[in-house]
C-alpha cells in the first residue's frame, strides 16, 4: 500500500485530496522534482503506443520537422509533441494522454506514418487510457466533477491543480483568458481573474508560478477555508516561490565585450568631472535646428560636443593617444575620430566620426545621423567601428548625472555626459537664473594623462560650450 | 458590402470566444469575414494565431483577408538564407517573417492579398477554398483563365503562377491561407526572392520557383479591393450569411487580448531565425587585399541560428594564428548575423596589437564573412 502511495505521488499531477494529507511536503518535493528525476524513477505504468492519427486529405505520410519533448519528459493531455510536415501543411501533433514519453520512433526529418506508432508513452496504470477520438472532451468523472470544466469542443487547458483553484473560487475555467503555453491558464491568471473580481491587489511577480500547498497541509480549521472563497488565496496561504535560476553561456560579442572590459579595467583610471552650463548653447542650437532641417539634417547637441572635443584635442593631443601594450611607446593619433556610444538592441556599440579635426559641426551632424540610422537597423560596416582615437558617450539621454565611464581601449580618454536639467544658478549680477545644466565625468588613462592635463582639457572645453561664440575664433 | 464599425465587432468575437454554442441557434451555418486594418505582416501573422488557438469553430468559420507592407513570409520549416536575398532586404527595408504554416517562400506587398480560411480540424479542405476564390475570380472577369492544380496553386492562363497555399493544422482547428498576386511588385519580388548564399545544406523545406503573373496585367481596371469584395461575396453565399465584412485591429488588446505576446514572438529573432532547421555552411571566397588575390575557405555548422562549428581556412600567416583562433572561438556560440559577427569582430579588434596593417587585414576578412551571412 505504501509503494502504491509514492507512486501515485510521483505520477503526474492528478494528486487526490485524500492522500495528500499523508504527504504533503513529500507530495510538493516530488511535483517539484519530477522532471528533473523523471528517469530514475521506477515506471510501472502501462507503455502506451501513441499513434500517428489522420491528417485529412487521405495523406498517408509525412516529414516530422519538430520535437517539442525529448525521452524522458512528462506530457500533458494536450501537450505539442512534435510538428510534421506534409506537403505544405504543417501540423501540430498533440498529446491524447498524460504520462512519460518512453521513446521517440522518429528523428528529425524522418518520415512518418499514419496509423503507425509515434511515441510511446508511459500512462500511469490507474488512470486508464483515454478514448481514441480527442475532438470531443470525455465527460468528467463524478468525484472529479469540476476538473474538467470543459465546455465541448472548446479549448481549455490547464493543470488539475489550475483546475481545483478555478473550482475552489466557483470560477468557470472559460472565463479567463490563459497567458501559458498553447494557452494553458496558468494559476497566475485566476489569481489575476479573482483581483479583478475582488479589487485586491497581487503581489507583482510576473513570471512567477505560485503553488499553494495542498490545502489539507494547513492546520487552519475549516472557517478560514470557506474565507478562501471571498479573499484572494495569496492571503491566506504562505507562497512558494518556484522559479528556477537559468544559466546560459555568453556568446558572440557579449564574449567580446567581456574581453574589452576586462582590458580596460587594467587601465589606471583617473577620473574628472565638472558641471557645464549650456544655457547660450541651448538657444544655439535652437536658431540652428531648423536650418539644418532645411538641409535634411536633424541637429541634436552631440555635434557641438564633438566639435568641441576635437578643439580641445588638438591643445591636448595626448588625450587623442594611444599607449603601446608594453607601455613603451605613446602614439599621438593624428586623426580625432570621435566615438560616439549608442545604446542598441544587442548592447553598447561605438561608431566614430572621422576626422572631425576638418569637419564643420553641420558635417558631424550629417555624418551622426548616417551612423544612428545605421546603428538603428543594425547594419554598421566595420569602417564605423573601428578606427576610434577618442569616446563621447551620452548616457544622459536615458538619465543620471554623474558617472564613472570605462575607457575603450586602445584609446586614453572618455567622457561621459550626464542629462540636461534646468537648474538656478546664479550670474554674474549676482542673480539667480534658469541655467541648462549638464554635468560631464572624464576618465583618462593615469599612466600617461595627468589631473591637471585632464583639468585643463576640460575646461577648455567647457568654455566652448558656455561660450559658443568662443568656438567660432578656433574653428579650423 | 457594409463594413462594420469596430465597437460592433468586439461584440461579435468575444461573443464568439466566450459565448457557448447554444448562444448561437439563431445564426445559421455560421461564417464570419474579417479584414485586417493593419499592413504589419508580425501583426497579421498574430491574428492568425490567435484565432487558431482562441476561436471556437465549431459551429463556425471564418474567412481572414489582410495586406502586407513589402515584405518576405518564409515557411514554418525553412531557411531564409536559402530561399531569400537577405542582403537586399534590410537594404530595401523589407521585413522578414516566418510563419506558423508550412509551405514555401512568398513576397507580400500591398499590391498582394491574402486569404486564411479558418475551419475545425474535421472541415479542413484546402480545394474547396481555392475553388471558392476560382469561382469569385470568374465571377469579376468570366474571361479569365484561372484553374487550380493539384499542388494547390492558382495558375492563370495554365502557366503563370497567382496563387500559393500553406496549411497549419492543429489538435482542433485547422487554417488554409493563399496569396492572390492582384498588382505586386514583380521586380522586386523575383530579385529578393533569389539567394546569393552558397554552399548551403540543409533539410529544410525548399521553395519551388515558378513564373508569376500579377491579374493586374490581364486586366488593367482590377484593383485589390475588387478582389477582396468579389472573395467575401463568394464566401459570404457559400456560407449563406449576409456579407459584411468586420474590420480588425491587430493590435487591440481588448477584442484580441494576448495578441500582443504573439506579435512579439513573432517579431523575435529567436522565432524568424533561430527556428531554422540545422544547416551547414561551406564555401570560398576571393580577398583582393593589396596587389594579390586570396583563397579562404570557410566552413560553419549553424544550429538554432547560431553557429556551432566554425572552420576558416587563411592562406598561412596573413593574419597571426592566435588571432585567427581568437575570431573562430568568438564566432562559435554567436549568432549567425551580420550585425552579430560585425560587432564582434570590431570589439575584438580593441584588444588585439595596434597595427594599421592587421587591422586593415581583419577589417577585410570580417567583412566577406558577414557577406556570407
Amino acid at each position: 500500500v505504501c509503494t502504491h502511495r509514492v507512486r501515485s505521488c510521483s505520477s503526474i499531477r492528478f494528486i487526490k485530496s485524500k492522500y495528500v494529507c499523508v504527504f504533503d511536503k513529500s507530495a510538493l518535493k516530488f511535483s517539484h522534482q519530477q522532471r528533473l528525476f523523471r528517469t530514475s524513477a521506477v515506471s510501472c505504468g502501462q507503455i502506451v503506443q501513441f499513434k500517428l492519427s489522420d491528417i485529412g486529405e487521405g495523406i498517408t505520410e509525412v516529414t516530422v520537422k519538430e520535437w517539442y519533448i525529448k525521452e524522458g519528459d512528462s506530457v500533458s493531455q494536450f501537450d505539442s509533441i512534435c510538428e510534421v510536415l506534409s506537403d505544405k501543411a504543417s501540423v501540430t501533433i498533440t498529446s491524447r494522454y498524460d504520462g512519460i514519453i518512453r521513446k521517440l520512433h522518429y528523428n528529425l526529418d524522418e518520415i512518418a506514418y499514419v496509423g503507425k506508432p509515434l511515441v510511446d508513452i508511459e500512462i500511469d496504470a490507474s488512470k486508464g487510457v483515454a478514448p481514441e477520438e480527442d475532438v470531443v472532451e470525455t465527460p468528467p468523472m463524478s468525484h472529479e466533477e469540476h476538473t474538467h470544466q470543459e465546455i465541448k469542443g472548446h479549448k481549455t487547458l490547464a493543470t488539475p491543480a489550475v483546475r481545483r483553484l478555478a473550482m475552489e473560487n466557483n470560477i468557470k475555467l472559460s472565463e479567463v483568458v490563459g497567458t501559458g503555453k498553447d494557452n494553458r491558464i496558468l494559476k497566475e491568471d485566476i489569481l489575476n481573474y479573482l483581483a479583478k473580481q475582488t479589487g485586491a491587489i497581487l503581489p507583482p511577480s510576473p513570471k512567477a508560478e505560485i503553488i499553494p500547498p495542498s490545502p489539507k497541509s494547513e492546520t487552519v480549521p475549516a472557517a478560514l477555508k470557506d474565507k478562501a472563497h471571498k479573499i484572494p488565496l495569496l492571503v491566506s496561504r504562505p507562497i512558494v516561490f518556484s522559479g528556477k535560476d537559468k544559466t546560459e553561456p555568453i556568446t558572440g560579442f557579449q564574449k567580446a565585450m567581456v574581453k574589452t572590459m576586462s582590458v580596460a579595467l587594467k587601465i589606471p583610471h583617473f577620473g574628472y568631472c565638472d558641471e557645464i552650463d549650456l544655457t547660450q548653447l541651448v538657444q544655439l542650437r535652437e536658431e540652428l535646428k531648423p536650418l539644418a532641417q532645411v538641409r535634411g539634417v536633424k541637429l541634436s547637441f552631440t555635434p557641438f560636443f564633438i566639435k568641441a572635443a576635437s578643439l580641445g584635442l588638438l591643445q591636448y593631443p595626448i588625450l587623442n593617444a594611444s599607449l603601446d601594450e608594453s607601455c613603451q611607446n605613446v602614439t599621438y593619433k593624428a586623426s580625432h575620430n570621435i566615438g560616439v556610444a549608442m545604446d542598441t538592441e544587442q548592447g553598447l556599440i561605438v561608431p566614430n566620426v572621422k576626422n572631425v579635426q576638418v569637419r564643420s559641426v553641420f558635417e558631424i551632424a550629417s555624418e551622426l545621423n548616417r551612423l544612428q540610422s545605421l546603428g538603428s537597423a543594425g547594419q554598421l560596416g566595420t569602417n564605423d567601428l573601428t578606427g576610434g582615437t577618442f569616446t563621447l558617450s551620452n548616457i544622459g539621454t536615458l538619465g543620471g548625472t554623474y558617472t564613472k565611464p570605462v575607457i575603450l581601449p586602445p584609446e586614453v580618454a572618455i567622457g561621459a555626459l550626464g542629462k540636461i536639467q534646468v537648474l538656478p544658478r546664479f550670474n554674474g549680477k549676482g542673480e539667480v537664473y534658469k541655467a541648462q545644466i549638464m554635468n560631464v565625468s572624464w576618465s583618462a588613462d593615469h599612466r600617461i594623462i595627468d589631473g591637471a592635463t585632464m583639468a585643463r582639457f576640460s575646461n577648455l572645453w567647457k568654455s566652448y560650450l558656455e561660450n559658443p561664440a568662443s568656438m567660432l575664433l578656433d574653428l579650423k | 458590402m457594409v463594413l462594420q464599425s469596430s465597437l460592433k465587432n468586439c461584440l461579435q468575437l468575444s461573443c464568439i470566444l466566450r459565448t457557448p454554442k447554444a448562444g448561437f441557434r439563431h445564426t445559421t451555418s455560421g461564417g464570419l469575414i474579417i479584414q485586417s486594418v493593419s499592413n504589419d505582416v508580425y501583426e497579421n501573422l498574430a491574428v492568425e494565431d490567435w484565432i487558431h488557438d482562441h476561436m471556437n469553430l465549431e459551429n463556425r468559420q471564418v474567412l481572414f483577408l489582410w495586406r502586407n507592407s513589402p515584405a518576405v513570409v518564409i515557411g514554418r520549416h525553412q531557411n531564409p538564407w536559402q530561399e531569400c536575398n537577405l542582403k537586399l532586404l534590410r537594404q530595401k527595408n523589407i521585413k522578414l517573417a516566418r510563419r506558423r504554416s508550412g509551405g514555401g517562400t512568398v513576397y507580400h506587398d500591398l499590391g498582394n492579398i491574402n486569404l486564411t480560411f479558418f475551419t475545425n480540424r474535421k472541415k479542413y479542405e484546402r480545394m474547396e477554398n481555392l475553388k471558392l476564390v476560382v469561382k469569385a475570380l470568374k465571377a469579376l472577369r468570366p474571361w479569365l483563365d484561372v484553374h487550380v492544380t493539384d499542388r494547390y496553386d492558382i495558375l492563370l492562363d495554365r502557366q503563370y503562377k497567382i496563387s500559393g497555399t500553406a496549411a497549419k493544422l492543429g489538435r482542433t482547428t485547422a487554417y488554409h491561407h493563399c496569396t492572390l498576386l492582384c498588382n505586386a511588385d514583380k521586380f522586386v519580388l523575383s530579385s529578393v526572392l533569389k539567394s546569393p548564399y552558397k554552399g548551403i545544406k540543409s533539410n529544410a523545406t525548399p521553395s519551388v520557383p515558378a513564373s508569376v503573373k500579377n491579374l493586374f496585367e490581364e486586366d488593367p481596371s482590377l484593383t485589390c479591393e475588387m478582389l477582396l469584395d468579389a472573395i467575401a461575396e463568394e464566401y459570404a453565399t457559400q456560407h449563406q450569411v449576409d456579407h459584411h465584412v468586420t474590420l480588425i485591429n491587430p493590435a487591440d488588446e481588448t477584442l484580441l487580448p494576448g495578441i500582443n505576446n504573439k506579435t512579439k514572438e513573432l517579431r523575435t529573432w529567436e522565432w524568424v531565425y533561430g527556428k531554422t532547421p540545422k544547416f551547414s555552411v561551406n564555401t570560398c571566397f576571393n580577398m583582393v587585399y593589396k596587389d594579390s588575390v586570396l583563397d579562404v575557405k570557410v566552413g560553419m555548422d549553424v544550429k538554432h541560428g547560431r553557429i556551432e562549428v566554425c572552420n576558416i581556412n587563411l592562406p598561412d600567416q596573413w593574419l597571426p594564428p592566435a588571432l585567427c583562433s581568437e575570431l573562430v572561438k568568438s564566432l562559435t556560440g554567436s549568432k549567425f548575423c551580420p550585425n552579430e559577427t560585425t560587432t564582434l569582430a570590431t570589439t575584438l579588434l580593441r584588444v588585439c596589437p595596434q597595427d594599421d596593417e592587421l587591422h586593415s587585414r581583419w577589417n577585410l576578412l570580417c567583412e566577406n564573412m558577414v557577406m556570407l551571412m
